[in-house]
């Protein structure tokens, strides 16, 4: 399979992006590690007119602590996410989920800004970012705007940002030290989409949690947050009842379809199952901290 | 290779890149994919097109010491850079210690598969000299084999680690 043909370009800098999208519209695409864009394009789901290779601009592949921060550039790979000891601890619910996406030879180029910009339904990473809380920077001709990642999302593989925006880092804001998290992810077999994940990020203060953060992979036509039980562990102690009660929230709270994966019924009861191993775990992590 | 200009209805660029510490340069479409380029403009068959998907991981090449499935990777993309192909494993001494493992252990049957696994498995040792079997399985797990049930594989992999060991 061959992709139809393109324009290329490979700019240096991120202005010089922006530039080159301005020129082209809605014609062109932003290319990272291209591995969803290049199997779309071979496919001929998407034909750009272009493509803009930002590979070559330097200073957006570190992760690092930035202002309250963790800030995540957008040429970040699944595999630095992977090896990155800034992802553990309380920011473990992105440290989980890194190793879970896809296959590792595909982690060596997919990013985890360009995951977010391809808004699949089924990407992991949507839902690990959702629960902590993270924004994107993203830059374009007016400027730097940051987009929330609920506001970000808009459905199945459509965000809200403009043809001619790059997002150029991911920003997690820090939880404080008592947190943790993590990713839990039923897949049939390595390499494939979630049948059903979870992301929990919890931070506590004074025993109490102050902030809980829960998402969902694969059981709506986005990355859904399940609102109701982040909302019931709100200044909650995290013991069993607090936990069984989250887990039925997030339960209700997923939209999943039968499909070759697993019938809704059951990813409903992942959902749930997951939710609430993932909470017991977020709590160990963050009541050791 | 930086654009300074748009040059609007360009299709093709000359690219440039190092195949197995080899120079090498054509004139290439935009959208020719990396395995094609080693394949079809370089000749260099030893690299697979298994599913052509990003699944099966025939098409593993390294790029830059890292493996890539070169089915997923624009030729354009990968200017300046350094690739290695299964043709480029042996060295002046014969077959590379991994090479020798997937002989010595049986580790294919058909071979479609044996090229990625073997780039993979080097690109595994030079990373992690001593692997577990865990370690092994999961620096695999990108790349299918239909044939052996990766036992002999892992037994390959096990056997490089411990021939290049022995070198050290």
């Amino acid at each position: 399979m061959y992709p139809a043909t393109f324009e290329y370009h490979a700019p240096a800098s991120v202005e010089e992006a922006i530039s080159l999208l301005e020129r082209y519209g809605d014609e062109a695409k932003l290319l990272a590690g291209g591995q969803s864009l290049i199997p779309l394009m071979k496919l001929r789901f998407a034909s750009p007119r272009a493509l803009v290779d930002v590979n070559r601009i330097e200073g957006l592949d570190s992760i690092g602590e930035d202002d309250g921060h963790l800030a995540i550039g957008a040429l970040v790979r699944h595999k630095d996410c992977e090896r990155s000891e800034a992802l553990r601890g309380r920011y473990g619910v992105l440290g989980d989920a890194a190793p879970q996406i896809s296959d590792p030879i595909v982690r060596n180029l997919g990013t985890v800004a360009g995951s977010l910009a391809h808004a699949d339904p089924q990407g992991d990473w949507g839902s690990a970012l959702l629960a902590a809380g993270a924004h994107v920077e993203a830059v374009g001709p007016g400027g730097t705007r940051t987009i929330e990642l609920d506001e970000l999302f808009q459905g199945p593989f459509t965000t809200c940002l403009e043809p001619t925006e790059v997002v150029t880092s991911v920003r997690v804001p820090d939880p404080g030290p008592r947190a943790g998290g993590t990713y839990l992810k039923l897949e049939r077999k390595v390499g494939d989409f979630a049948t059903v994940g979870v992301a929990v990020h919890v931070s506590l203060d004074n025993g109490t949690v102050r902030r809980a953060g829960i998402a969902l992979t694969a059981v709506g036509p986005r990355n859904l947050r399940a609102r109701t039980a982040e909302e019931a562990l709100a200044g909650a102690t995290l013991d069993d009842d607090t936990i069984r009660e989250a887990a039925e929230l997030a339960a209700e709270a997923a939209q999943p379809r039968s499909d070759h994966r697993g019938s809704a019924d059951y990813k409903r009861n992942v959902v749930r199952v997951f939710t609430e191993r993932g909470l017991r775990k977020a709590a160990e992590t963050a009541q050791a901290a | 290779m930086t654009d300074t200009a748009v040059e609007s209805g360009v299709l093709t660029r000359t690219l440039t890149v190092s195949v197995n510490g080899t120079g090498r340069s054509a004139e290439v479409e935009n959208r020719l994919l990396l395995v094609h380029f080693l394949r079809e403009t370089l000749g260099l068959t030893g690299t697979h097109v298994g599913c052509d998907t990003t699944s099966c991981g025939a098409c593993t090449v390294l790029l830059d010491g890292v493996p890539v499935k070169s089915c997923t990777v624009l030729a354009v993309g990968v200017e300046g850079r350094e690739i290695t192909t299964v043709e480029g494993l042996a060295g002046a001494g014969g077959l590379s210690p991994v090479q020798e493992g997937f002989h010595q252990e049986h580790g294919l049957q058909c071979g479609f598969c044996t090229p990625g696994m073997m780039l993979a498995s080097t690109a595994l040792l030079a990373e992690n000299p001593d692997p577990s079997e865990e370690e092994i399985r999961w620096a695999l797990s990108g790349n299918i084999c239909r044939c052996t049930g990766y036992q002999n594989i892992v037994k390959a992999v096990q056997y490089a680690a411990a021939k290049m060991k022995e070198e050290h």
